[in-house]
């Protein structure tokens, strides 16, 4: 086959480019430009899109012998990752960017281009299992369940899942970086990206209202309706939140106070305690099917409602594009905006995912 | 494999490598005064005559630098600052809006710390600078005027500019011009004395010399002050131990590609116009930039509509034909063109372009690779779009 890989100038990636070659594919290496202002995000290396990333996975691929290309993507990642993660939490929603880079720029845009140029898949370095059973894409957990990506490739649809390839989802994180040493690949022991990359000073807040202002609204205590205080946008806030909530009275029974809502168009953050975040029930749309495959009827399985975390049995009742998720047990910060994964255990081969959807409301 | 981007770098010369090769084997400082230094120094002695002799200069007025990234440097920084050490006033950069990098950052490098000001001079639909638009350009203050740039010949589109009209221009007012002759020198007769230019600046590399290893001619009357201050080596204008082995391959490929030229030139526009030929054939709708009035012969620069030029490079390397984009920053990402830009064209447009460049090894064989490949290379990539753009500017161009 011929095989791009998507090289971030991370080690996992270029372990997965290592892999493609050895299984005998004709591999070229591409590395995404992702900045929109070269001088401030491409500097110094944070693991991926600054101009030391790109010289990593430049040197990889010399390592590895394949052609290498640098592919200029960064007005497409402004429009679909940045300006929908500044909109989504302009909306009160938690976003997860990652989920919707891997969704529209690495499997969509990437996937398109590398596709018509001629190209049968696209490899990633991600730690997540797929194999192809009677023609249907079955994506699972990674065999290292601590490195486990199948939550952000959950919205994948099986189109996108059939040209997909995931080299690294049976191994273990530290026997990739062993792997790397091994065939001299330089990035053996480069640090694992963490932030979201196009926040390379982690202060989410801050790029927010750089980009959004200040949207003054009110702190209100979810049970009395009483005014707690004043704050500055509603962007500044997730569900489940604890801290910087800027309150200065403590709560009258001494417990902490919890972000339990956000309304984007009164701006008001509604706060309680603890008891007022537990879920039990999700609402969400926009289904996606990465088998291909759609749950009709009420199904048990295992739900994730965050990258990491957040898993609990749950019966998921779906109605085409939406679907209801009632949860065994109460799970606490659950964000509309974030995806909700629904998996069917398997301990042996890796949890199933069965599909995904975008959480909208929960009571 | 099919070589065509010879505007990037183009293979040593025979006559340079020998050159290099010899006197990589022998010892001496030429700045050293003993036997030596004295055969080291003669060496460099004769290479300097020979590059002024194949140039229509003075010996004395050949500066070797390290290539023309730092000619240009010294040239703009230079004579700006002596210009402006003169006469406080003069603090005007007129600029070639399509000049190299090595000039355009230069001159905003000056801009941002010596409180230069910058007039670009628009340059037309072929990328040319006029005469009209450089003399209302220095009518409007031309006391302020510190000195003029502009190109000789474009290094992405191959347009040549008017340099002795410009050069007479700014005569009339006193006013210095340097040029940029790095894609000019060995492709199109340059005669440093009777273009009126006050500064040259050429490399080998781009000429059949090795990397690394460049000059400027600098008029005798010309003031410029150094970038390096060191042992006082080239007229105490630029310091620093001269490379004798790539000074002698220099000057010995400048006189070969200047005694070929008109030869060389004859050849490699035939084989350029047939690439033309073969373009325009295979796809009918690819726009041929920089086409009208005097050019390189060797350059053949095509935008292709709805294509991404990183697309188009991809696919010919893999068939093994190289050619290049146009400029690339450090992180190798395809930028629009500036040149382009300048020239007119949108940013789109810009970005699907591909500069075929030919040089001394380039045969009809090169030719037919690139005929069997284009069309097919073209659809392929319009398939693909322009991926990396917004989806707005996608629907745009469909």
């Amino acid at each position: 086959m011929r095989v791009l890989a998507a090289m971030s100038g991370g080690v996992d990636s270029a372990v997965a480019a290592a892999r493609a070659v050895d299984a005998g594919h004709d591999v070229v290496g591409v590395h995404l430009a992702l900045s929109a202002k070269p001088g401030t995000l491409r500097t110094g290396s944070r693991g991926c899109c600054t101009i030391e990333d790109s010289h990593d996975a430049r040197r990889a691929a010399d390592i590895l012998g394949i052609p290498f290309y640098i592919w200029d993507f960064a007005e497409r990642f402004t429009e679909e990752v940045v300006e929908t993660f500044v909109g989504e939490y302009a909306a009160g929603r938690t976003p997860n960017p990652c989920v919707t880079c891997n969704e529209k720029i690495k499997f969509e845009a990437l996937l398109e281009k590398a596709m018509a140029l001629g190209f049968d898949a696209v490899a990633t370095g991600h730690y997540a299992r797929l194999s192809v059973v009677d023609g249907v894409p079955e994506l699972r957990r990674s065999a290292d369940s601590g490195k486990d990506q199948s939550y952000v490739l959950a919205s994948l649809t099986a189109e996108q899942l059939s040209h997909a390839m995931f080299p690294l989802g049976d191994s273990w994180k530290t026997d990739v970086r062993a792997e790397a040493e091994q065939r001299g690949l330089s990035v053996a022991n480069k640090p694992d990206s963490h932030d979201i990359c196009f926040i390379p000073d982690g202060d989410t807040k801050k790029f927010l209202e750089n980009r959004l202002g200040q949207r003054p609204g009110e702190l209100v205590d979810a049970e009395t309706g009483a005014v707690l205080g004043r704050h500055t946008g509603v962007h500044g806030f997730t569900v489940g939140q604890r801290k910087g909530l800027g309150i200065d009275a403590p709560a009258p029974d001494g417990r902490p106070r919890y972000v339990l809502s956000l309304e984007p168009v009164s701006g008001s953050v509604k706060v309680g305690s603890a008891a007022g975040l537990g879920v039990k029930v999700i609402e969400a749309d926009r289904a996606i099917w990465p088998s291909g495959r759609p749950l009709t009827e009420p199904t048990e399985c295992v739900v994730q409602v965050r990258a990491h975390g957040g898993i609990v049995d749950a019966v998921a009742d779906v109605d085409s594009d939406t679907m209801t998720v009632h949860l065994r047990e109460p799970l606490r910060g659950v964000a509309p905006g974030q995806v909700v994964v629904l998996y069917r255990p398997d301990a042996e081969g890796g949890d199933i995912v069965l599909g995904s959807a975008k959480i909208s409301g929960t009571h | 494999m099919t070589y065509l981007d010879h505007a990037a770098t183009t293979p040593m010369l025979p006559e340079a490598i020998a050159a290099m090769t010899e006197a990589l084997s022998t010892v001496g400082n030429a700045s050293a005064l003993h036997s030596s230094g004295r055969r080291a120094r003669r060496m460099v002695e004769e290479a300097r005559e020979t590059i002024a002799d194949a140039l229509g200069a003075r010996p004395s007025e050949v500066i070797f630098t390290g290539g023309g990234t730092e000619s240009d440097n010294l040239a703009v920084k230079g004579i700006y600052w002596a210009r402006h050490d003169e006469q406080e006033r003069r603090r005007r950069i007129l600029c070639g809006a399509a000049e190299h990098h090595a000039v355009l950052d230069t001159v905003e490098w000056l801009e941002a710390h010596c409180g230069a000001e910058i007039t670009l001079l628009d340059v037309d639909s072929q990328g040319r600078v006029s005469p009209d638009v450089l003399r209302a350009a220095i009518a409007s203050d031309p006391e302020t005027v510190a000195l003029a740039t502009v190109m000789w010949a474009n290094n992405e589109v191959g347009t040549i500019n008017p340099i002795a009209e410009l050069a007479a221009v700014c005569a009339e007012f006193d006013i210095p011009l340097h040029t940029d002759a790095v894609q000019a020198v060995g492709a199109v007769p340059v005669d440093f004395a009777a273009s009126g230019a006050a500064a040259l600046t050429l490399t080998g590399h781009k000429l059949g010399g090795p990397f690394g290893v460049g000059a400027l001619l600098l008029g005798r009357d010309v003031t410029c002050v150094p970038l390096l201050h060191g042992g006082g080596q080239e007229r105490s204008v630029r310091s620093g131990t001269l490379d004798v082995p790539a000074i002698v391959a220099f000057a010995a490929a400048v006189r070969t590609s200047v005694a070929t030229r008109a030869e060389y030139a004859k050849r490699v526009e035939e084989l350029r116009d047939g690439l033309i030929e073969i373009i325009r054939r295979e796809v009918p709708d690819a726009v041929l930039n920089g086409g009208e009035g005097e050019r390189l012969p060797s350059h053949a620069h095509f935008t292709f509509p709805g294509c991404a030029g990183d697309s188009l490079l991809m696919l010919l390397d893999a068939k093994g034909i190289e050619c290049s984009t146009g400029s690339a920053c450090t992180a190798g990402v395809a930028q629009p063109s500036h040149v382009l830009l300048a020239m007119g064209a949108d940013p789109a447009a810009a970005r699907g372009s591909l500069r075929f460049s030919l040089g001394h090894t380039s045969t009809a064989v090169d030719i037919e690779a690139v005929a069997a490949e284009i069309g097919g290379v073209v659809t392929r990539a319009r398939q693909a779009g322009l991926a990396g753009m917004r989806k707005q500017i996608q629907k745009q161009e469909v």
